[in-house]
């Protein structure tokens, strides 16, 4: 095995705070694809309008069930992942659209560029949206997503996540992420989740199993809260390694 | 308290099956008065297309906002209008770059081409150097305007902090 093929985890560093590490080394698309020139900071005026907002005409009647949108019942582990969308100050941001994605429960997604020899699921297309409540809540009813392999080091999965894509209030709260499962043994392995360095910052995006959420005889429960930063123009620790 | 903010990570490869499941790129409609198109491609570090990239761009005054997926080639394409202009800065639309590769998603700016005096002194172009304000411009190319988008290199699209 060369160093090109192992994973390259690199140490923890809390300095990072919730920053992801765009050039992180260990996930080698970021080689030729992380701005590799300093961010202009924009002055503090004129950074940050208001983000678009997307009505209830957005969203249908089923995109937060992605178990009902076929003829039949997709296979898997039925689970309801809800959570509140908060600001820093947790104040819960309403009528905000949040967007999910994800594999089916055998690890396969339904996208022509996904040829890992797992199956299909007729009934499962992997999609869903919906507008956050008056408490900022969302709420989706799934199957759990499978681990999948990729190729970028020997023996490479991913651990199990759910894609999440959310609008804050202002433009630049824009939040595009991933949602992991409790527990998984792929965690240490996995270089996109280690590019957020900090591990209390990494923390933030593993969900939470939870009994209360659980719904007897039907499917279990995830609670996973998502906070939006302030938006604008921000620094990133490492400017702030610097001043 | 504050709450720590939850991290970014990539769109990934597959966005597509949850971003793109309708026609999202038409912030007017291309009848509209003053309709243009708005096309280019998005290019890595060694010039080549990214081909699993997304963009999307917002019209903060007019309320206009799209996003289309980068296809063969890495182009994307968008019909726009030129939005109106705020005091004393040229009219410009704000974009976000998302792909495979990008742990956190990026944002630049496209400014027009027929506005030299109002980009000459617009608050932002105007404290750039002058190869950094020329990735910022997009230029015409017949009826269409051209903004390719560059991750990297001596021709790297300058990308703001946010």
């Amino acid at each position: 095995m060369t160093d090109v093929d192992s994973p390259i985890v690199l140490p923890d560093d809390p300095s990072f705070g919730p920053e992801v590490q765009v050039d992180y080394p260990g996930y080698r698309s970021t080689r030729w694809r992380a701005p590799d020139h300093p961010l202009v900071t924009l002055p503090e005026d004129l950074h940050d309008p208001a983000g678009p907002v997307f009505g209830e005409r957005t969203v249908g009647e089923h995109d937060h069930d992605l178990t009902v949108q076929h003829e039949g019942e997709p296979l898997g582990e039925r689970i309801v992942v809800t959570g509140r969308l908060l600001d820093v100050d947790g104040r819960p941001l309403q009528g905000a659209l949040v967007e999910v994605w994800q594999a089916n429960a055998a690890g396969r997604y339904r996208h022509e560029v996904d040829q890992h020899p797992a199956p299909l699921d007729p009934n499962f297309a992997g999609a869903g949206r919906c507008l956050t409540d008056d408490d900022g809540r969302y709420r989706f009813i799934t199957v759990k997503p499978g681990s999948y392999p990729w190729g970028n080091h020997e023996n490479a999965w991913r651990p199990a996540h759910i894609h999440f894509s959310v609008f804050g209030p202002s433009f630049t709260q824009r939040l595009v992420t991933q949602m992991y499962f409790p527990g998984d043994p792929l965690f240490e392995f996995d270089p996109i989740f280690h590019s957020v360095r900090d591990p209390k910052a990494r923390a933030l995006l593993i969900s939470r199993f939870d009994l209360a959420t659980t719904t007897p005889q039907w499917a279990l429960g995830y609670q996973w809260d998502i906070v939006l930063g302030r938006g604008g123009a921000g620094t990133t620790p490492f400017e702030e390694d610097h001043v | 308290m504050t709450l720590g903010h939850t991290p970014s990570q990539t769109v990934g490869p597959y966005y597509a099956i949850g971003l793109c499941r309708r026609t999202d790129n038409e912030l007017v409609a291309p009848d509209a008065p003053g309709a243009l198109e708005l096309t280019g491609r998005l290019l890595d570090g060694q010039g080549e297309p990214v081909v699993d990239g997304m963009i999307e761009v917002w019209d903060a005054v007019g309320g206009r906002w799209g996003r289309s997926g980068t296809h063969p080639e890495g182009q994307y394409s968008f019909v726009v209008a030129k939005p109106e202009a705020e005091d004393g800065r040229a009219p410009r639309l704000d974009v976000f770059v998302f792909a495979r590769g990008l742990l956190r998603h990026q944002l630049t700016r496209v400014y027009f081409p027929d506005e030299p005096e109002a980009n000459a002194a617009d608050p932002v172009l105007s404290v750039l150097g002058e190869r950094e304000r020329q990735t910022l411009v997009a230029r015409q190319q017949g009826a269409s305007l051209l903004f390719d988008i560059t991750m990297q290199g001596d021709s790297a699209t300058v990308f703001f902090a946010h």
